[in-house]
This record gives C-alpha cells, sequence and structure tokens, in this order.
C-alpha cells in the first residue's frame, strides 16, 4: 500500500470515533438541557466543539496520516482567523461602551416591523 | 544541475521539518497526494474562511449589542404534545449529519477496499442523511418564519440582528449539505457503474467526495456550538 494514495484503515477506528462524535455531541446537548450557565457552560461548550473538530478533521479526513507539509498549509492559515476574531472581540467591546456612553444601558429591542 | 542533486526526497522524510522544507524546496511536486485531494484541501481551506468570517461577524454583532439576543435553547424548542423540550430538533439534526459522516466514512475505506457496491450504498445512505438534515432545517425555517414571525431585519423575541445573522450562516451551510448531496449522488453513480475503475483505476474520488463531506460536518460542529448553544 503506497503512502501516496492510500488512505486505508481498520474499520474498528471508524467506529470508535463515530461513537465517540456521538457521546460528544449527546454531552454538548446535555450542556444546554442541564442549563449550565456561565463560565461552565462556554468551557464545556469549547472542550467538546474542539473534540468533535479534532476527531474529525484527523481520522475521518485522514489528516493525522498526511504529510507534515499538507498539515501546516491546511492548519496553519486559520490561525489569521483567530487574529480575526480577536480584533474583532475588541471592535465589538468598543462598539457597545459606544452604544452605552451614547444611548444608555438596556433600552428596550428597537422594533422594526 | 546534476539529477543525483534532485533525487526525490519526499519518502525520506515525511513527518519532521526537514521533510517540510525539503517538500516546499526541491524543485518537484510539493504535495505528496494526488492533485484532486489537493485542490479540495483548498478548497475546504477557503471555504473555512468564509464560514469563519460568517461567525466572526455573528460574534462581533452579538457582542456589540446592548438589546437582549433571544435565547437559542427557547426559540428552537420543540413540543410533541407536552413541556417544550429545548433544542431539541437541533440536537436531532446534529445526531442526523454525524451518522452520515460515519457513514462517509465507510464508504471511503470500502471504496480503498474496492468493493464498489457496499461503497455506492454507502455513500447512498449518506446521501440521504444529508436530504433528511436538509429537510428538517426547511421545517426550522418554516417554523421561524411563519410561527414566529422572525425576519433578517426583526424578531418578536430580543435583539433585531437574530434573523440576519441565523438565515445567512445556516442558511449557507444548508446550501452546501444539498450541493453535497447532490455531489455524493454523482460520484456514488460513477462508483457503482464501474466508471472509476475504468478510467482510474482506483476511487481516491470517493475520499475526495467524503472530505468535502466531513468538512460540511465540521462546520456544522462550529455552528452547534456558537449559534445554537452559546
Amino acid at each position: 500500500m503506497a503512502q501516496e494514495s492510500g488512505q486505508q484503515h481498520p474499520l474498528s477506528i471508524y467506529f470508535w470515533i463515530w461513537g465517540l462524535l456521538f457521546v460528544f455531541s449527546f454531552f454538548s446537548y446535555m450542556v444546554d438541557y442541564m442549563n449550565f450557565q456561565g463560565a461552565l457552560r462556554w468551557t464545556l461548550i469549547l472542550v467538546f466543539m474542539f473534540l468533535k473538530a479534532g476527531f474529525i478533521v484527523a481520522i475521518f479526513m485522514h489528516l493525522a496520516w498526511e504529510r507534515l507539509a499538507l498539515k501546516v498549509v491546511i492548519l496553519g492559515p486559520p490561525i489569521a482567523l483567530l487574529v480575526l476574531v480577536l480584533l474583532m472581540a475588541f471592535e465589538g467591546d468598543y462598539t457597545l461602551a459606544t452604544r452605552i456612553d451614547f444611548f444608555g444601558e438596556g433600552a428596550a429591542a428597537p422594533v422594526h416591523d | 544541475m546534476s539529477e543525483a542533486v534532485m533525487t526525490d526526497t519526499g519518502d525520506v522524510l515525511p513527518g519532521d521539518a526537514d521533510g517540510v522544507v525539503a517538500d516546499f524546496a526541491a524543485d518537484k511536486q510539493t504535495f505528496h497526494v494526488p492533485w484532486g485531494k489537493a485542490m479540495m484541501w483548498f478548497f475546504l481551506l477557503s471555504d473555512t474562511f468564509i464560514f469563519g468570517s460568517f461567525l466572526t461577524g455573528y460574534m462581533t454583532v452579538r457582542m456589540s449589542l446592548r438589546d437582549a439576543w433571544p435565547v437559542p435553547s427557547e426559540v428552537f424548542a420543540l413540543s410533541f404534545g407536552g413541556e417544550p423540550i429545548p433544542l431539541i430538533l437541533i440536537a436531532i439534526m446534529t445526531f442526523v449529519l454525524i451518522s452520515s459522516s460515519g457513514t462517509m466514512a465507510m464508504a471511503v475505506n470500502m471504496g480503498y477496499r474496492g468493493d464498489r457496491n457496499k461503497a455506492f450504498w454507502l455513500m447512498m445512505a449518506t446521501a440521504a442523511f444529508g436530504a433528511m438534515f436538509v429537510g428538517m432545517q426547511a421545517f426550522e425555517w418554516t417554523k421561524l418564519i411563519v410561527d414566529e414571525g422572525v425576519r433578517p431585519w426583526g424578531n418578536p423575541m430580543g435583539a433585531a440582528q437574530f434573523g440576519s445573522t441565523f438565515f445567512m450562516i445556516t442558511g449557507f451551510h444548508g446550501l452546501h449539505v444539498s450541493a453535497g448531496v447532490i455531489y455524493l449522488i454523482v460520484v456514488g453513480r460513477r462508483v457503482k457503474s464501474g466508471f472509476y475503475e475504468r478510467t482510474r483505476g482506483n476511487y481516491e474520488m470517493v475520499e475526495i467526495a467524503g472530505l468535502y463531506w466531513h468538512f460540511v460536518d465540521l462546520v456544522w460542529v462550529f455552528i452547534f456550538a456558537f449559534f445554537y448553544l452559546w
């Protein structure tokens, strides 16, 4: 089996990951169902999200078995998105502060019908 | 420049930093995968930026609002005769999409084993799950638009921006799922007819279709976390 084209792996690994994805999805649904709030909620959501995303990319999309050159090219650029998220978080925070400054705290939702 | 200097180092250094340098620097093919697979990965990378920008935009909008954001847990609750169950339809949609990812992974595996028939039927099962997902999404949209009066410019539950981000993000994802269903049916038919066996002698096309499908599932993981659960 040439490493270049063949991505043949035992079926058991797919069944394992499949099962794990169901379990993680169930847990993330439970976060909402059990009505966890605040930092606990956000942490759990992110943990289950990254676990699921990681298993899908690594195993189902076979990235774990690809050469490092491909991994770097696929996983590197999205870091730019994290920078964007960071910048936009500052921006959103600033916009909110400005709005509160000018319009006051917690006005009723504007109705556009 | 002699031939000996330009030897293919590709198989010598697969996994470390020297390998990366060798792959990019040498006068030869960079990625040791079929070109179709490399191109699919690049397409998916560009798609990552599209969805990433959508979700970032949604984050910015939601962070900068004074108005209360509608509670997704309640907005997407569904009642089966009794008490409304929070987010239940979305949970079912999530499980349907994960099921489809599993059948797709099996289809790719069967393709590499050369089991045409099984690969075909698993792909059809994947497409059926995908169609089911889109159907449930259509139901969800109808419920939101007709029964609850959600519009891109406003809604009765809270911040006006809820509708625009919701329709934009889930709509674009639903479009990807729909395209994926068609893609899977086209590739699946060719698997069954033996087209790839005659023209290529392998089933890489199944894996490439699989990459797309898993990506659609991957995007849903992020939408589920950030839009529905957050």
